[in-house]
């Protein structure tokens, strides 16, 4: 907001100094002090998993016997652990052969859902954005009503068909019907309608042809609008729960978002490591990609 | 010369079939996918909806069955609370903030990702932390009595509905207040400007300035935050599983109960229902914010 400098000639630093109004120090403070309180409200929980995660299960155990063991008193906790070990982390990597089965679940889940829409939905939106031909405003109109349908909706149809392709208990019952999810179309239609004309119409005349012109024109033009859409897929990915407990009844196949409420109180500390570990791959995409991520969910705000 | 241009016009008319196809083989695979996962088992849906298990014909039976089900009209009324109790709370925070953020200067940018962790993290990582609060033995009632304050049963009360509402706004607090954001950027800085040279003060800018500016983003930001607040099922049903508090037993709770025992009928019928209720509600507030515009 800064960028577009609206509150800038109230609001600078200096000019709070220099004249010292009292008032608007104090409201600037007050700013401050509520962003940051809500900033750390907001990241408090991954930050509890750290510490549990560095804490021994002793220590864990102690802290919240009360929780987990119905001991007495009530649960307590540190902002850091009193005996730092990483031999949860350890024992996660090493012991844990579900654990591996299942964070490998979720990563093949979400890749081939990736590869999928990158094969599916940037043509389509493409096509959608760039194109007229008969039926274009039924489809793309229809793509919206089934963006808004939630999960419980499509529940029942879905699974009848994944059930009569025999895909049930398999991965492909939950990548397929995300690969055609039609969220992601929409963001990129919406990136892809902003391309001017002019450049496609160059491209054109030049004698290039559509799947040319899609390519060299429409993938790096729009590259941000298919990272953003991507990028929001791959986090619905790794927090899936609803479509794998009605599509997936076998263990082996589950993804690590099942595994983790499984881990029975004993394990405190594996359970600790395991839900940060689920919480890695997605912060850590969230970090290097945030601008694109806000991209696209901006996109998805501005304009009809 | 005629000759020509019909010629031309026939050339025209050919690349722009030509262009058509194009248009149509971009978009074919993904609708295809979208007709075979999505469209025609909906239909089959319908279809089912309206016939008994053994396949006859029965009317609206379904319907009536569902609607006079006790369990679907108490999660309908549960769903319905939610949303009244948590679009309202979840615009009014987020707008704050969005125009708190505003005022933050350069360090707008961090608080505005430290916001948007919470989206990024996966329902079943928080699991843990949420029992671990509110439990009756939990952190937050160790802290309650701490202060002498006599502790409160989360889960097992109405209670759960407000942690639930809690757990909701945590999760999409920071996502509205980017949306917000955006929609104020796009106002233009010079009609502050002229107001302000007219001599409007800041509640009269706000007041006929940001507040209509944003009129047309929110409506966006409401289908967006309703679309998610279906995914509140996911941190009640980790928590609480399949048979929660009774104030927080939602439409999802009733259709994956439903699921687990393939009650197609009344599945199909609910579906369709709940279908229909959302396609009016989108379609209401559509009309009711082009209606104002006008």
């Amino acid at each position: 907001m800064d960028k577009d400098g609206k509150y800038e000639i109230t609001n600078t630093g200096k000019k709070c100094t220099y004249n010292g109004r009292a008032g608007k120090c104090f409201g600037k403070a007050m700013t401050e002090l509520c962003l940051a309180a809500a900033a750390l409200f907001m990241v408090s929980p991954v930050l509890f998993l750290v510490t549990g995660s560095l804490m021994g299960d002793g220590e864990a155990k102690a802290y919240l016997g009360p929780v987990l063991f119905d001991a007495e008193g009530f649960a307590t906790w540190r902002l850091l652990p009193r005996y730092p070990t990483l031999r949860n982390v350890v024992g996660l990597l090493l012991d844990s052969p579900e654990f591996f089965t299942m964070f490998w679940n979720t990563m093949k889940l979400s890749t081939a859902t990736i590869v999928g829409q990158l094969v599916f939905a940037v043509p389509g939106a493409w096509g959608l954005a760039r194109y007229e031909f008969p039926g274009r405003k039924l489809i793309y109109k229809l793509y919206v009503i089934l963006m808004l349908l939630p999960f419980q909706v499509v529940m029942l149809p879905e699974y009848l068909v994944l059930d009569r392709l025999g895909l049930i208990d398999t991965l492909a019952a939950i990548v397929l019907p995300a690969v055609f999810s039609t969220f992601s179309v929409f963001l990129m239609y919406r990136f892809f309608t902003e391309i001017p004309e002019e450049i496609i119409c160059a491209a054109r005349v030049d004698g290039a042809g559509e799947l040319q012109i899609c390519v060299w024109i429409g993938l790096p033009l729009g590259a941000s609008g298919i990272f953003s859409a991507l990028f929001l897929q791959f986090l619905e990915c790794c927090s899936m729960i609803e479509q794998p407990v009605a599509f997936l009844k076998e263990k082996t196949a589950w993804p690590l978002a099942l595994y983790l409420p499984e881990i029975d109180a004993s394990q405190v500390g594996l359970a600790f490591t395991a839900s940060l570990a689920a919480l890695l791959a997605p912060l850590l995409l969230f970090w290097m990609g945030k601008d694109y991520l806000e991209a696209g969910i901006t996109a998805a705000a501005l304009k009809e | 010369m005629r000759k020509l241009r019909k010629r031309s016009i026939c050339i025209l008319r050919n690349k722009l079939s030509k262009r058509q196809l194009a248009g149509m083989l971009f978009v074919l695979p993904g609708f295809s996918g979208v007709l075979v996962f999505c469209l025609i088992p909906f239909g089959d849906v319908v279809r089912r909806s309206v016939v008994r298990s053994d396949g006859s014909f029965c009317g609206l039976m379904n319907y009536k069955t569902v609607l006079s089900n006790e369990a679907f009209l108490l999660a309908a009324r549960n769903t319905l609370r939610f949303t009244a109790v948590c679009i309202p709370l979840l615009f009014v925070i987020a707008f704050a903030l969005a125009l708190l953020l505003g005022q933050a200067g350069a360090r707008a940018k961090w608080y505005k990702s430290a916001l948007l962790v919470p989206f990024a993290v996966p329902a079943a990582s928080v699991a843990l932390l949420w029992r671990v609060l509110f439990d009756t033995k939990g952190l937050i009632n160790g802290a309650l009595a701490a202060f002498g304050r006599a502790g409160v049963d989360w889960m097992n009360t109405g209670n759960a509905f407000y942690v639930l509402v809690g757990s909701y706004l945590w999760k999409n607090t920071g996502y509205v207040v980017l949306l917000f954001l955006a929609a104020l950027a796009q106002i233009p800085q010079t009609i502050y400007e002229a107001a302000r040279m007219d001599g409007a003060g800041r509640m009269a800018c706000f007041r006929y300035i940001t507040l209509p500016g944003i009129r047309c983003a929110s409506y966006t930001i409401l289908v967006i935050s309703l679309l998610n607040s279906f995914k509140v099922f996911r941190e009640a049903y980790l928590v609480a599983g399949s048979y929660p508090q009774e104030d927080i037993y939602l439409l999802q709770h009733v259709f994956n109960n439903w699921f687990v025992r393939m009650d197609v009928g009344k599945m199909s019928a609910g579906a369709v229902l709940l279908a229909l209720v959302i396609g009016a509600c989108i379609g209401g507030l559509q009309r009711l914010w082009q209606g104002k515009e006008a």
